[in-house]
């Protein structure tokens, strides 16, 4: 079972709300270095699988390896310090204090007092820099103005950012692109790129598949909390449930996005 | 009939002295730091211009003063409605106590009770931690009556009596000026560290932001257990100081009034900062006090105060303050 | 035998106390901390009008009940309404509503011993070989009878359905054109009545004191919380539970426990089983 390639595994998690399965079974293994896609219709449970995951909320059953550990009953804090790091969708940053100001909670963490992010000295200086290297415009003093004010592209990547600053293995990314314009989104494909090059595992959650497709070619298919399908982007647009249960067996819609 | 409207506007030196101006010139130094040094000479010339009466009432309330900081921190920083003033105040004040009545020096006790005090306050509410909002408040609520209840009860620690006959303060100047240093150190410690330092902004994600600190691999329960740790060390400084106040310990250090008045004190100095509940505090307890004569009607009175600031003036008295203090007001038509 | 009726004497005692608290809170979120001082303000008006004003018993009790129902939507009406949606503020404010009214009536001359309103009926009778007093049958009764009519009243009739529409879901019930704010300042007002029945039904066994008020409060939440707030089948469990422990503490242990009890379950549950015993996985979410 262990192979030290593999960096995440996921066994049979299940979840249900009040009788719903949002999560049924879902299992899949991803490779150090490695990106994943996740994909599927509105409430199919990605979100869900992305907290189960993460330790947010509690397993029904099933389990999660990370780094050969079996990390299913661990707290969020502890995966976190473990080096799985998640972004989320909808996100609260300190609206009235300065955007770098955001970074230094996670730089404050165990984890970060360990790496090399955390040692540097200065924590304020340190944020900075950090949203630099993801394109805050150091000159615009994009850093220092208040979170609340920023576009959501800048507040997207301040959510990366407090991944970042955990020197994470793995992030696990919710819908980075959604909601963002297409000229956003064109800076943050190479962004991600990046991330990837820089040996960080990625698993993307994403509803824009022609972006997810430049990154990755490696994707899960959700439908109702089950996995339909699981493979490189042919093999998943080629699929029959996939066509049927997400697509509504029309797979101009793919092409067309 | 012109509609009206109350525009407010900054005044000129509030809007130099938050820029590079702030040191440029005396009357922008004096800006900023006025308030502050006010405060801070005041208290060092009461203790040597009030008449002995009022000496002893500045003393209770630097108590009250030091457990209105620390409800008002857990509250505004943390998140945490902490109602167990009384429990920390108990804890200080019995630890100090029994020390002291075994022969551990004053100087020595209440610096021990300080800490071990706060500690063990921290882990008896360690358990309860997670909850929230209301219910935190009512556990906390009844940890001090749950404590007073068991003394009685079990009849240890002197049971209903007390223990009696413990040192004193030798004067009244040391007494005041020790509560005095405190109470300074205190306030402008706890106002750095919320305002300043990265613990004080980890704790604010703690009360707004849970999710983003778990991501971050920051663990909540830790946290909140330090913030707690620093209230109830004020809270146990503050029973162990009433111990030598009066030379006795007993059931009524875990006194409803330490729990429920920081609360009040909060609400009517205002909510948000440091230096709120410090003015709450400064004011009710004297008035309280002074009410003495009228019996439980000062309660009543202070109730009705109360209520009314939650009810009607719910910014409390430093926002109005300060609003008036940076902003000058008028009306425009619209 | 004697701890079986006393225990269910005392149950029965803790639902009376209860079932207001529980009724405010569980329709409109509201938590009342007055709630102890409506129980003695009401035992005390009851007093006046009786005692002091000479009128008949049952219309002096009457007439208290009436006045504590207007103390209660006065209490919604001038005061809570400003507040909705923070429940700290709320209890602030009902905390100091409570607290002004029972310090004033100490100050009002609320001491000593003397004060106190006769039970419906006078005189003892034996239940399975145990002695007890008329007005203890009427409290298990009237606990009974109260339940029964608070069970028709959320099932049948019209406001009752609107209250339990509140409870489940506000805005659902707003977006059917139920008044939230009529339904609370109604589930307020009853509450302060279903208080002062239990203050009817209860003081007479014992003096009015201010104390009694504060006592009242802290076994409305310790019943509420270990039940599970806003759960009738909580309540219920609950105060059976604190009950027979009560009984059983002041029987083997010594009667200055029974409080202790009280105290100690609440800080139990809170930890094991922050839902409490009947509590939904929503309310879960809120407490933790």
């Amino acid at each position: 079972m262990t192979n030290d390639d593999i960096i995440l595994r996921v066994d049979n998690l299940e979840k249900a709300f009040g009788g719903v399965k949002a999560v049924d079974k879902v299992s899949f293994d991803l490779k150090k270095g490695g990106v994943l896609g996740v994909i599927g219709p509105n409430g199919s449970g990605k979100t869900t699988l992305i907290n189960l995951i993460t330790g947010f909320i509690a397993k029904d059953g099933g389990k999660v390896f990370f780094k050969d550990k079996d990390i299913s009953k661990w707290q969020p804090h502890k995966i976190a310090d473990f080096g799985l790091a998640r972004t989320f969708q909808v996100m609260r940053p300190y609206a009235t204090l300065a955007a770098y100001k955001n970074i230094i909670p996670p730089l404050y963490s165990p984890r970060a007092k360990r790496t090399a992010k955390g040692k540097l000295g200065d924590r304020s200086a340190v944020a900075v820099d950090i949203l630099e290297e993801v394109g805050f415009e150091r000159d615009a003093r994009v850093p220092y103005k208040q979170a609340g004010t920023l576009p959501l592209g800048y507040l997207k990547r301040l959510e990366l950012c407090r991944c970042l600053a955990l020197d994470p293995e793995l992030i696990i990314c919710d819908e980075v692109f959604s909601g963002l314009s297409m000229s956003e989104i064109a800076s943050m494909v190479p962004l991600m790129e990046r991330l990837h090059s820089a040996g960080i595992t990625l698993v993307m959650v994403e509803h824009r598949l022609r972006e997810l497709f430049q990154i990755t070619d490696r994707a899960i298919v959700l439908s109702f909390g089950e996995k339909i399908a699981d493979g490189s982007s042919q093999e998943i647009f080629e699929n029959e449930r996939v066509k049927q249960a997400y697509f509504g067996g029309e797979d101009s819609y793919v092409t067309s996005e | 009939m012109p509609e009206l409207r109350k525009e407010r506007l900054d005044r000129g030196v509030k809007v130099r002295a938050e820029s590079i101006y702030a040191i440029s010139s005396m009357k922008e130094i004096m800006f900023l730091i006025g308030p502050g040094l006010v405060l801070v000479i005041l208290l060092l010339i009461l203790p040597v211009s009030l008449p002995s009466f009022w000496q002893r009432i500045m003393a209770l309330t630097g108590v009250y003063v030091l457990l209105s900081i620390g409800f008002g921190f857990l509250a505004s920083y943390v998140g945490l409605v902490s109602l167990g003033g009384a429990l920390f105040v108990g804890m200080g004040g019995y630890i100090s106590g029994l020390l002291n009545s075994v022969g551990v020096p004053m100087f020595l006790s209440i610096p021990v009770a300080t800490i071990a005090g706060a500690l063990i306050c921290t882990l008896v509410l360690l358990p309860v931690l997670p909850l929230r909002g209301v219910y935190f408040a009512i556990v906390s609520f009844v940890y001090p009556l749950f404590a007073a209840r068991l003394i009685a009860a079990l009849g240890i620690f002197g049971g209903t009596d007390g223990i009696a006959g413990l040192d004193v303060m030798p004067n009244v100047y040391v007494l005041l000026y020790v509560m005095v240093a405190v109470v300074i150190v205190v306030m402008f410690g706890m106002s750095r560290l919320v305002n300043y330092e990265d613990l004080g902004l980890v704790l604010r994600g703690v009360k707004d932001n849970e999710q983003a600190i778990k991501a971050s691999g920051l663990n909540l329960t830790w946290y909140k257990a330090q913030a707690v740790f620093i209230a109830a060390a004020m809270g146990c400084f503050g029973g162990a100081y009433l111990t030598h106040l009066y030379g006795w310990v007993g059931m009524s250090l875990f006194a409803t009034d330490f729990s429920i008045l920081p609360l009040a004190a909060t609400v009517v100095g205002g909510t948000g900062t440091i230096y709120g509940p410090v003015i709450g505090a400064m004011l009710l307890v004297p008035i309280s006090e002074a009410l003495r004569p009228f019996g439980t009607l000062r309660i009543v009175f202070y109730a009705v105060i109360l209520v009314f600031f939650v009810v009607f003036f719910s910014e409390g008295i430093l926002d109005y303050l300060k609003r008036k203090y940076e902003q000058f007001e008028h009306w425009v038509r619209v | 035998m004697e701890l079986l009726i006393y225990g269910i004497v005392n149950s029965m005692s803790l639902i009376l106390m209860t079932i207001g608290f529980a009724l405010a809170y569980g329709v409109s979120r509201i938590p009342n901390f007055s709630h102890g001082a409506l129980y003695i303000l009401t035992g005390y008006m009851a007093y006046v009008f009786f005692a002091m004003l000479g009128l008949p018993y049952f219309l002096a009790i009457l007439l208290a009940l009436l006045f504590i129902g207007l103390v209660g939507a006065a209490l919604y009406q001038f005061i809570l309404i400003h507040l909705r949606g923070m429940p700290i503020s709320e209890i602030i404010a009902s905390f100091g509503v409570g607290l002004a009214i029972l310090e004033f009536l100490r100050w009002a001359g609320l001491r000593g011993m003397a004060i106190t309103i006769p039970p419906f009926i006078r005189g003892t009778t034996t239940v399975f070989g145990v002695i007890l007093d008329y007005q203890r049958i009427i409290i298990i009764l009237g606990g009974i009878g109260i339940l029964f009519f608070l069970y028709f009243f959320t099932s049948y009739t019209k406001t009752g359905l609107a209250f339990k529409a509140i409870a489940q879901n506000e805005r659902a019930a707003l977006a059917l054109g139920i008044d939230s704010d009529r339904a609370a300042v109604l589930a307020v007002s009853m509450g302060a009545v279903l208080a002062g029945l239990g203050g009817v039904f209860l003081l007479p066994l014992g003096n009015i004191t201010v104390e009694m008020g504060y006592e009242v409060l802290i076994f409305a939440l310790a019943v509420s919380i270990v039940g599970g707030i806003g759960s009738w089948k909580g309540v219920v469990y609950a105060s059976f539970l604190i009950g027979f422990a009560q009984i059983l503490t002041v029987r083997y242990i010594a009667s200055h426990w029974h409080f202790v009890v009280a105290l100690l379950l609440i800080i139990i549950v809170l930890i094991v089983k922050p839902s409490g015993l009947y509590g939904k996985q929503k309310e879960l979410e809120e407490r933790v």
